[in-house]
């Protein structure tokens, strides 16, 4: 068994779990903000979806990865404007659009890829994003160098934004204002918080990391845009969000934990090992589940996915 | 109705003639949509449209593909709709069609021999207990525990997901065969071809149940205490029913239709389960019964609809170079569409209202 775990749990299996729980506690850190203001956003993965693309088309015409970033964060805040106006000013259903924004993204993005760069199945290459060019002293200690300095800015971005995210959360008015609204919203605009324009901000945040997260995505690696490429991670952040019961360090917490599953499973993989590598990525699913029976929902913010009608009685 | 205000899903009940012209309307503004993006890629969208028509209905051989497509859209449809009208949320048909996959293909690829009749019907039977068995465990969690249904369903579609991938790259996998697919359903097991083409007996079995639900809903006293249990609950827990113990029910209900549906897409188009059969049916399905606002007949057509439109867009990728991909945008924008103006009597009622009260200050 000791052996067994010294074959995969070796530096590069946790810098691999870590760049692979990037993308997830980007969108996760995004999500926390947006659910925790009542709004249910299940279109976290079409988000991605478009950051990802966004950011490899962005990348590749504009030849600089960072134009990518900020192409793939506008991309995506339209699409957290989008969300914001059907179910806050038009008040639709928070599921309804979500399904529909999911759906959106991927015909956009799929479609888009075949008119903007033909059906070549070659994949094209942008710009992308290299590790940080840390002194070779750090690269090369053992065990932390592969793990925390052979890394692209994102992990760095992604592992800060937890505590940041926590700091908004407990220690500003923002973050009071933030989590009234999403308990009770009523009494918050009593006090003369604006819940819709709360709610409308949390959604461009959320758009924001989830374009983020898109760019993780694609242009740091293989620095291309494949169809469906978040293969739902934007739910995998979902469940991240509801593993760590709607708080910030618990939904980073999960992700890293998803992260650590992904890299199980591919470690299983390429070692041979007779386990069957489909176990590894269903049990954090399952363990969400089991955490969500034992523990209930009482984390879940008391106004979450009710719409909010300003001036009802 | 102060209870209505607190609903955003009360757009089961409205007046006839709406039904059908707002999705009708909802699919003009989305196929119009999708022609500014034909238009934008330098088509013709009249053109784009005659082709994605041709490849869609126009011919028989077209037709008979739209309809195979129709089949399993139909069925996950009225699996959503049959808990929607108690507004529970199932996003889990997608995993419960996994489930009823697997189901259907042990009970198919064994006992050759069986008469078709009873083979075929053990299959789709024991495909919707095992989605029923999958949706048991959101609903008794909704129902008792209070735990919100589209979350759980939502992380069940990934483990039924990967259970599925495990069964088919590993027990069921066909001995000596290099891709991940079980072995070909014996004969009396597959479900039988009508009129020369592809489609196959599953379409009578969608249409008869779809007609079962409308009357089950319009005249049956338990199709009316689900949709009054969405409705208004607390009502119908006074009225002496256990309405937990209904919501349970319903779940159930809706994963065995689910489940039926995963049997009848590998018995009557696969013959045998592969990975990655549904693309996302399941999803789709949602979008599905809303467009025919949960009306069961409705959803035959918006089923019908959503099948044509990705039938046809292949022939139009071909013609025109629009990718198929394109539809799911003029299908998302159908969904905006028509859930928007559904809603549009009440929203134009809170616009105006937010106005009195700006104006009262």
């Amino acid at each position: 068994m000791g052996e067994l775990a010294s074959v995969i749990f070796t530096a590069e299996f946790l810098g691999n779990s870590l760049r692979f729980a990037t993308p997830l506690i980007l969108a996760a850190m995004g999500g926390v903000v947006n659910e925790r203001t009542g709004v249910l956003n299940l279109g976290i993965d079409g988000m991605m979806l478009i950051g990802a693309f966004a950011a490899f088309a962005g990348s590749y015409f504009t030849g600089n990865p960072w134009m990518g970033v900020l192409i793939a964060v506008i991309s995506c805040m339209l699409l957290g404007l989008l969300h914001a106006f059907t179910t806050i000013t038009l008040v639709m259903n928070q599921v309804v659009v979500a399904v529909a924004i999911n759906t959106f993204s991927m015909g956009l993005a799929s479609s888009l890829l075949r008119t903007l760069f033909g059906t070549s199945t070659n994949a094209l290459r942008s710009p992308g994003f290299s590790e940080i060019g840390w002194p070779q002293a750090l690269k090369d200690l053992p065990f932390f160098g592969p793990v925390f300095f052979q890394q692209t800015i994102f992990v760095y971005i992604a592992i800060l934004s937890v505590p940041v995210i926590w700091w908004v959360f407990y220690k500003t008015t923002w973050g009071l204002k933030i989590r009234a609204v999403g308990e009770y919203p009523k009494a918050a605009e009593t006090m003369g918080v604006n819940v819709a324009k709360v709610r409308y901000l949390a959604l461009l945040f959320a758009g924001a990391m989830g374009g983020l997260s898109g760019a993780a995505l694609s242009i740091t690696g293989l620095n291309t845009f494949i169809d469906n490429m978040t293969a739902g991670r934007g739910f995998i952040a979902f469940a991240c969000i509801i593993f760590g019961r709607f708080h910030p360090l618990g939904a980073g917490l999960g992700a890293l934990m998803f992260g650590l599953a992904q890299g199980l499973q591919l470690r299983i993989q390429t070692v041979g090992i007779p386990v069957a590598y489909q176990i590894p990525i269903m049990f954090p699913y399952i363990l969400t589940l089991v955490l969500l029976v034992v523990m209930g929902s009482g984390a879940v913010p008391a106004a979450w996915g009710v719409p909010y009608y300003p001036d009802e009685e | 109705m102060g209870d209505n205000n607190k609903k955003s899903l009360g757009f089961a009940s409205r007046i006839q003639w709406g039904s059908i012209i707002t999705p009708i309307i909802g699919i003009l503004l989305g196929l119009l949509v999708g022609a500014i993006f034909i238009w934008s890629q330098g088509v013709n969208p009249f053109v784009a449209y005659y082709y994605l028509l041709e490849g869609s209905i126009l011919s028989w051989a077209s037709l008979s593909g739209s309809l195979v497509k129709t089949v399993p859209l139909a069925l996950t449809g009225l699996a959503v709709l049959f808990s929607y009208k108690s507004e529970i949320f199932n996003v889990g048909a997608e995993g419960q069609l996994y489930l009823g996959a697997i189901g259907a293909t042990i009970i198919g690829i064994n006992f050759p021999g069986l008469p078709m009749v009873l083979h075929i019907g053990l299959a789709i039977a024991f495909a919707g207990i095992l989605g029923a068995a999958f949706a048991f465990i959101p609903g008794y969690l909704k129902a008792y525990k209070g735990i919100n249904e589209i979350v759980v369903t939502m992380l069940m579609n990934y483990v039924a997901l990967y259970f599925l991938s495990m069964i088919v790259q590993g027990p069921l996998k066909e001995p000596d065969s290099f891709f991940p697919r079980s072995l070909p359903m014996v004969p009396s097991a597959t479900l039988p071809k009508m009129f020369g083409s592809h489609l196959h007996v599953g379409v009578l079995l969608v249409i008869a149940l779809a007609v079962f639900l409308a009357w089950f809903f319009k005249r049956t006293t338990t199709g009316f205490k689900m949709v009054a249990a969405g409705y208004n609950p607390n009502a119908l827990h006074y009225a002496g029913v256990n309405v937990k113990y209904l919501l349970t029910k319903v779940m159930v209900v809706s994963g065995f239709i689910a489940g039926t549906a995963g049997a009848i897409e590998i018995m009557g188009v696969h013959g045998r389960l592969i990975e990655n059969f549904s693309v996302g049916i399941g999803y789709d399905a949602i979008a599905v019964a809303l467009l025919a606002n949960l009306n069961p007949i409705g959803t035959l057509l918006s089923a019908f609809f959503f099948g044509a439109l990705k039938t046809g867009a292949n022939s139009m990728q071909i013609s025109t170079g629009i990718p198929v991909s394109f539809v799911y945008m003029v299908q998302a924008m159908v969904i905006l569409f028509v859930v928007a103006s559904n809603e549009m009597p009440r929203i134009i009622k809170i616009i105006n209202k937010r106005r009195l009260v700006k104006k009262n200050g």
